[in-house]
């Protein structure tokens, strides 16, 4: 089936928006509240361009934009369809709220360089949006090494010692991967294939020897590194260095799942999921991931620094995300699409209630933050909802991905990729939840948290608060990302 | 005047530098606005002259009103077109930023290092625009003879690394000259175009052979092909940096370009490449200089000697790219040649920026950098992700094609190294924004003299260079960007008709 094309100009607009916000926030850097305005005028502009073009994507259209043609045959080129549609809706959206987070963090903290970090933190949001909106693999490519490029300067921000092995850790799985494996692979597909537009059925059946594909194939796998597979994942504990909002809206949004959602791109758009199953190589796929999973659980339950134990469960649950593009089966694709969606809102809720911690009270680490609970209770309780969404149980929309995703495995077969879903929600449920229940039911430290309640400031707390709110709402309301996800799935396996 | 485009390039230049000669002992501030002038007219006249070419083809320009094969001729194409306007384009922008560098690094000297740099870029662009292969030898000189003299017009090392440069460039030029007279000895003639029509009828003949190697290996010691490139590394370290940011981006261009126009438009492709075997062993001998350039600038402690490996190994790209002997290989060398010459001018006027201020070029020293220089070392870091091959640049373009011409012949060695050397050149340039970021700043140990330059270096105050080194440099960067965006239509336009048709 072949989408109706319209040619718009939305897409670009809405990957501009934040890049023009730069030299403005760059301008009125005296000013700081003016320099604040920008980045909110241009993450809502942004939402509201990418919200504009969801009727459309829904009609089951898509919107195209030609930008240039950069080499023959090659053009960079953005295209809308539900996939990027339900990526750029929710970093476009989570945006705005790590926003208002982030003015309360950053001023809270009293950090340095603030407009650098706003200028950067724009610069990925574009590369973000970018990447959600590839028409090919080259534009694709493009915005994934801006968005490498442009988070650097925001994981190493405190410039200390710390924060430069950090940089170079992400610089050398981050570069390193994408200049040493994806590009060559990219190149020799459009060499061999000329062509390298994402197409329903993919684009090199019958042009590339199956031994050649196996070879592709685990290039791109681990060579988009911002998906964290094994054992390219080191960089992302790392990058914990950063400021918490960082943290949360890259290190559990929009970074990482750019890598997911390349790799998804790759199997649907270049390799086909035709290719991948007449040659068996779903299986190969779902190894990896499981290992992935249940590995990052194992490492996860150990870490004592929060942010460290959170970045941990990420690299477990993007690997959900890939392990349901892998099973190549249609409820397995719907929910791992749709635990971009949900588990980026658990995921930020967790990544804002443990900078709203920090901030607070300064505590960083798990074995201190007993009987924290019983000074800021409403952190507490929406880090439980958000911990209650990334294990997946209701009433939280990580239920739903997941039961989709359990479905799936069903679906395809594949009894063993059930067992490692169930092994490691017990996994992620024996890491999370001991937090919550010491944090409200055990006595604190002598001199810890006695005084009156404390909640963060309100900038912070407001955004966590909506985010375990909606985390809810999505139990009951998935029908956006649902209906998205199922288009998207329809598009790549028809029917 | 439009048709006489061809000589206007080559002859302001050249008079631009008597008179500049001529006055400058009567008021030294005179130096830099006719220089500049010179390079402006010149400019404008490549541009003009490659719009014509774009319209109406291959020109001939009879120098004189000489008929060939008796007369010298002016022959432009698609290629040194386009490649003249590069150069020109490129020591404009040089010029332009050289003032307050120059004041201060050759004080009453500066008549003669205006003098020299026209008679330098004369050279250059003569070599791009002849159709004579004696004449090609002849402006080859010219250029390595000021070449070998600006670069001894720096302090310390300079005069030694001048020296050999000289000996090396010497050797280098008579082995092409000793060539070219072999060609003569058979065919009577040095007109390129004549001497094409002639060789087909003596093949197979031993001295063509030899006049194509001589020819070559005299190119090779030139352009610094890894193993004789040991003139190089220290020769643009040791030079004036306003003299290394014109030297580094053209000379090993313009060697390139005669490389292609010897081979292509004097031997054929059929003889290069089907008729002797000579391509395989030059594309170890690129990959060679690819891998070894590369590790050899990692193993730098100086910021000026690091690009100068940084451009060994470059050569090896361009090289390498031409001798895959397909389209995609070729475009892409062709397309670096233009790319690599604004991105290493990028890189060294930030570098040159760098030692105005620092007065050292030791990478030890930068730490805090950023702070003080943030303009430039944005233009840093534009031409290292160039150099990288990050996208948009336009780095990533021409190295886009070589990787596909490589994958397209199955040279796959010349494709690991193209990506190893990519990933070097990340850890390089990252290595120098790390030390400038991250570290503090030093606190002088002693003062030996106080001078408001050397009291810059010790504080974290901003400390720009001066405004109209900025203002090329800015544009260098931008038009990294822009080379890169409208790659496409350079390929399609220009590089496509000055590549052989026949190649698939």
């Amino acid at each position: 089936m072949t989408a109706q094309t319209i040619v718009s100009i939305k897409p670009l607009l809405a990957v501009l928006a934040s890049l023009l916000a730069v030299p403005c926030i760059i301008l009125s850097r005296r000013t700081v509240n003016l320099r604040e305005a920008w980045t909110f005028a241009a993450a809502v502009i942004k939402f509201a361009m990418v919200v504009s073009l969801l009727p459309l994507i829904l009609s089951g259209a898509q919107a195209e934009y030609t930008i240039a043609r950069v080499l023959p045959g090659f053009a960079l080129q953005l295209r809308v369809d539900a996939m990027g549609m339900l990526f750029a809706l929710v970093s476009s959206f989570l945006w705005i709220i790590t926003s208002v987070y982030s003015l309360g963090y950053m001023r809270g903290l009293q950090e340095h360089s603030q407009t650098r970090y706003f200028c950067f933190f724009a610069l990925s949001l574009s590369a973000t949006i970018g990447v959600a909106f590839s028409a090919n693999l080259l534009t694709l490519y493009l915005f994934y090494e801006m968005l490498s490029l442009s988070t650097y300067p925001l994981v190493t921000h405190h410039q200390d010692r710390q924060a430069r092995s950090s940089g170079r850790k992400y610089l050398f799985f981050i570069l390193g991967t994408s200049i040493g494996m994806v590009l060559p692979a990219m190149i020799f597909i459009a060499v061999k294939t000329g062509t390298l537009d994402f197409a329903s059925q993919g684009i090199i059946l019958d042009k590339i020897d199956p031994q050649v594909v196996t070879v592709l194939l685990l290039l791109f796998v681990f060579g988009f590194a911002k998906a964290a597979i094994m054992p390219f994942h080191a960089w992302l504990p790392a990058a914990m260095v950063a400021p918490t909002p960082v943290s949360a809206l890259l290190h559990a949004v929009a970074v990482v799942k750019v890598g997911v959602f390349c790799i998804a791109r790759m199997i649907t758009g270049i390799f086909g999921t035709e290719l991948l199953s007449a040659l068996e190589l779903s299986t190969m796929l779902c190894v990896i991931a499981a290992v992935t999973i249940l590995v990052s659980s194992f490492i996860a339950l150990t870490q004592d620094d929060l942010k460290r134990r959170l970045a941990f469960s990420t690299i477990g649950q993007l690997s959900y995300i890939v392990l349901g593009m892998a099973l190549l089966s249609k409820s397995a694709m719907t929910g791992g699409l749709l635990h971009i969606a949900m588990h980026a809102f658990g995921k930020i809720t967790l990544f804002f209630c443990a900078g709203a911690i920090f901030v607070a009270t300064g505590v960083k680490n798990i074995t201190q933050m007993v009987g924290i609970g019983r000074q800021m209770p409403l952190t507490m309780s929406a880090f439980f909802i958000g911990a209650l969404s990334v294990i997946g149980l209701p009433p939280c929309g990580g239920f739903i991905s997941k039961w989709h995703l359990a479905i799936g495995t069903v679906e395809a077969g594949q009894y063993t990729m059930l067992a490692v879903l169930l092994v490691s929600s017990l996994l992620n449920a024996a890491y999370f939840l001991p937090i919550v229940y010491r944090s409200f039911f055990h006595q604190p430290e002598e001199g810890m948290f006695e005084g009156p309640r404390a909640e963060p400031p309100l900038w912070c707390l407001l955004p966590l608060l909506l985010s375990a709110g909606l985390s809810i709402v999505f139990f009951f309301y998935p029908q956006p990302f649902l209906r998205l996800a199922r288009l998207a799935v329809q598009g790549i396996m028809g029917g | 005047m439009a048709a006489h485009y061809p000589a206007i390039i080559v002859t302001v230049p050249l008079f631009g530098a008597l008179i500049i000669t001529a006055l400058w002992w009567f008021d030294k501030r005179l130096c830099y606005p006719i220089s500049l002038l010179a390079g402006t007219v010149s400019l404008a006249a490549s541009v003009g002259l490659f719009l014509d070419v774009l319209s109406r083809g291959v020109i001939e320009y009879r120098l004189g009103g000489w008929p060939p094969p008796i007369g010298i001729v002016y022959r432009i194409d698609h290629l040194n077109g386009l490649i003249l306007v590069v150069v020109s384009l490129v020591s404009l922008l040089n010029l332009a930023g050289s003032r307050s560098v120059a004041e201060k690094e050759f004080r009453d000297k500066v008549g003669a290092f205006y003098g020299l740099y026209l008679l330098f870029t004369t050279g250059l662009l003569g070599m791009l625009i002849t159709g004579d292969a004696f004449n090609l030898y002849v402006l080859l000189e010219i250029a390595s003879l000021t070449g070998y003299a600006l670069i001894g017009m720096g302090s310390g090392r300079a005069a030694l690394s001048g020296l050999h440069y000289l000996f090396m460039g010497t050797i280098g030029a008579s082995l092409y000259l000793l060539g070219i007279g072999c060609l003569y000895l058979m065919t009577g003639s040095l007109n390129m175009t004549d001497i094409a029509r002639i060789l087909p009828t003596l093949v197979p003949s031993n001295v063509v052979l030899l006049a194509f190697v001589l020819c070559l290996s005299g190119l090779f010691v030139k352009m610094a092909l890894l193993p004789l490139h040991a003139w190089l590394p220290n020769a643009y370290t040791y030079s004036p940096s306003v003299v290394s940011s014109l030297v580094a981006p053209l000379t090993t261009k313009v060697m390139i370009y005669a490389l292609f126009r010897i081979t292509l438009t004097i031997f054929s492709f059929d003889f290069a490449f089907n008729s002797i075997a000579v391509r395989q062993p030059i594309i170890w001998l690129a990959v060679a200089a690819i891998f070894f350039g590369s590790l050899l600038a990692l193993s730098q402690k100086r910021l000026k000697k690091m690009l100068a490996f940084i451009v060994v190994a470059e050569v090896g790209y361009m090289v390498g790219g031409f001798w895959l002997g397909n389209r995609a290989g070729m475009s892409g060398a062709v397309l670096h040649i233009i790319n690599d010459a604004v991105m290493t001018l990028c890189v060294f006027m930030a570098a040159g920026a760098i030692v105005h201020k620092l007065e050292d070029d030791r990478l030890s020293v930068m730490k805090g950098v950023f702070r003080k220089m943030p303009v430039t070392m944005a233009a840093m870091v534009v031409g290292g992700l160039s150099l990288i091959g990050v996208p948009p640049t336009c780095g990533f373009f021409s190295k886009w094609y070589l990787i596909a011409g490589g994958i397209a012949a199955g040279q796959y060695p010349f494709v690991a190294a193209l990506i190893f050397s990519s990933l070097v050149n990340t850890v390089l340039f990252f290595r120098l924004f790390e030390i400038g970021y991250f570290l503090p700043f030093e606190q002088p140990k002693r003062y030996h003299q106080y001078n408001p330059d050397s009291f810059f270096r010790y504080s974290g105050r901003r400390a720009e260079a001066p405004v109209d080194l900025l203002v090329p440099l800015v544009i260098t960067a931008l038009l990294l960007i822009a080379l890169g965006i409208f790659s496409g239509e350079i390929v399609t336009r220009v590089i496509t008709q000055a590549i052989p048709v026949t190649l698939g």
